[in-house]
């Protein structure tokens, strides 16, 4: 990309660095939980903009509709209801990528460029690099990435970075009705969530805070949760996502290990032939047999 | 046809067919497989026509691999029955490595090194099909934990098994008079006298005197 606003801070399968010579401003999504209502509005605004349209799905007794994230579904709506004191509580939360400033699915994948991270923190998928091995689900601490079964493309939310690009905010923040989504600078999504989290203290939500998890160096889709001691309440929100382990091994040590275990038994097989000779069969040996055989 | 008539047969077309089998689809689902592992072997994209289809053709290259060799684990298995002697010849392998063989332990049809080698490889190939298994999207939906633990076996198992193979491939080169076996099943009787000399003596009832 062309535009200074969609500067890549990080590409998939490359081992290089990127351009750095322009700092870019780091973006973030806040989605205020306390404010949403369920009315998926911005499930729509979604479908909408980027011209996605999910299979029509059946009623199988919740409020969550489609069920789960597709490849034409990049964020969906998760209902909790839960007693909390004695009191209902309607937990609802916007699923989608959190856009993960350390990206699980980046780190997986193996094809060039078909992940990249602008330098304002977007990660976004490039499907025409992508080769659907879904590494990226693999890779990827919050199930967010799906496989189309049409195009067997890996398919999430852009964070409309072609709205951001041009200075607009993603779709979903334009559309909420009750302003429960924000877009603005990271620094200043902070800021807001600050004031709405002491809101909610004094309101008796004791534990409200922002979901940022540092394990994948914070987001830049940001939660108000009145509730931030039990993100796992909100439909399994994990409590401390990082990128898996195995991934940090799959990705990292085995590479180095694995080239140059290849590359050293080539080297050493090269080297023996030079400095051994090939293991040929004496003239000795060989008249012995001769005679043998013909005695 | 038969180059000299005391050239000893060591492998059947049929042994000979289902070698090259394995050999060449391992081949092909190593080269799939780097480029899925490391962008540095990204170039090997354009042997399969493109990125995706690399990426769609690598698990099958496996699975006829995993099946090759399943059957070829069937046929040679019996050869392969490690002996008191084949650790033996693995505990000197330094002399054989030092290029110095002629005091080396006897050895039957096959030495402990590739007896070794083929139940390396038969473990290996189990591993790469299960775990394999679980990283084929296309086909199989696996719980992300578990994707995750094969993938790496998968890698790991697949850089010793590629390890492995440069060894075999190497021995054979290194050997002279060892390829042709691969080619049209013959060995010379100096060949299998030197190397094989329990093998010798079996099939040709000679070969009594001592080891040089």
């Amino acid at each position: 990309m062309a535009w200074q606003s969609l500067d890549i801070q990080r590409r998939s399968a490359t081992t290089t660095p990127m351009p750095g010579a322009r700092q870019g401003n780091e973006v973030a999504k806040l989605i205020d939980i306390s404010q949403c209502i369920g009315c998926k509005a911005c499930q729509v605004a979604c479908m909408e903009w980027n011209d996605l349209r999910s299979a029509v799905g059946a009623c199988t007794g919740v409020y969550d509709n489609p069920l789960d994230l597709d490849s034409n579904a990049w964020t969906v709506m998760r209902f909790t209801e839960m007693e909390n004191n004695g009191r209902l509580e309607w937990l609802i939360r916007k699923d989608g990528c959190m856009h993960c400033q350390d990206p699980g699915c980046l780190k997986a994948c193996p094809a060039p460029g078909a992940i990249v991270q602008y330098t304002n923190g977007i990660v976004e998928f490039h499907q025409e690099h992508c080769i659907g091995c879904g590494y990226c689900v693999t890779g990827c601490p919050f199930n967010i990435p799906r496989l189309s079964e049409k195009d067997h493309k890996a398919y999430k939310c852009s964070l409309c970075s072609d709205r951001v690009a041009v200075g607009q905010s993603p779709a979903c923040v334009k559309t909420c009705p009750t302003g429960a989504l924000h877009f603005g600078s990271k620094e200043a999504m902070k800021d807001h969530a600050d004031h709405r989290i002491a809101d909610l203290k004094s309101r008796g939500f004791q534990n409200a805070g922002l979901y940022d998890p540092p394990g994948v160096g914070g987001t830049h889709v940001m939660y108000v949760l009145q509730h931030a001691d039990h993100p796992e309440w909100y439909s399994g929100l994990p409590q401390d996502p990082k990128i898996s382990p195995w991934i940090g091994i799959w990705k990292g040590l085995a590479k180095p290990l694995a080239i140059g275990t290849m590359a050293a038994i080539s080297l050493a097989s090269l080297f023996h032939y030079i400095i051994k000779g090939p293991n040929a069969i004496s003239k000795e040996t060989e008249k012995e047999v001769e005679d043998e055989t013909r005695s | 046809m038969r180059r000299d008539p005391n050239d000893l047969d060591r492998y059947t077309a049929g042994e000979r067919v289902i070698h090259w089998t394995v050999g060449i689809s391992f081949i092909l689902a190593g080269l799939s497989g780097l480029v899925l592992f490391h962008p540095a072997f990204w170039p090997f994209t354009l042997l399969f026509g493109s990125s995706t289809w690399t990426r769609i053709l690598h698990p099958y290259f496996g699975m006829l691999m995993a099946l090759a060799f399943l059957l070829m684990t069937v046929w040679f298995w019996r050869l392969n029955r490690m002996s008191r002697v084949d650790w033996q010849w693995l505990g000197r392998i330094g002399e054989m490595v030092n290029g110095d063989d002629q005091n080396m332990p006897e050895q039957g049809k096959y030495n402990g090194g590739q007896k070794l080698l083929f139940w390396l490889l038969l473990i290996g190939t189990l591993l790469l099909l299960f775990s394999g298994i679980a990283l084929w999207r296309a086909w199989f939906h696996f719980p992300v934990d578990q994707v995750r633990f094969a993938a790496v076996v998968h890698s790991a198992v697949a850089a010793v098994m590629i390890g492995l193979i440069m060894v075999h491939v190497y021995a054979s080169i290194w050997v002279k008079g060892t390829i042709r076996a691969m080619w049209y099943g013959t060995v010379t009787r100096a060949w299998a006298r030197q190397h094989h000399r329990a093998w010798y003596r079996q099939i040709t009832g000679l070969g009594n005197g001592q080891p040089r």
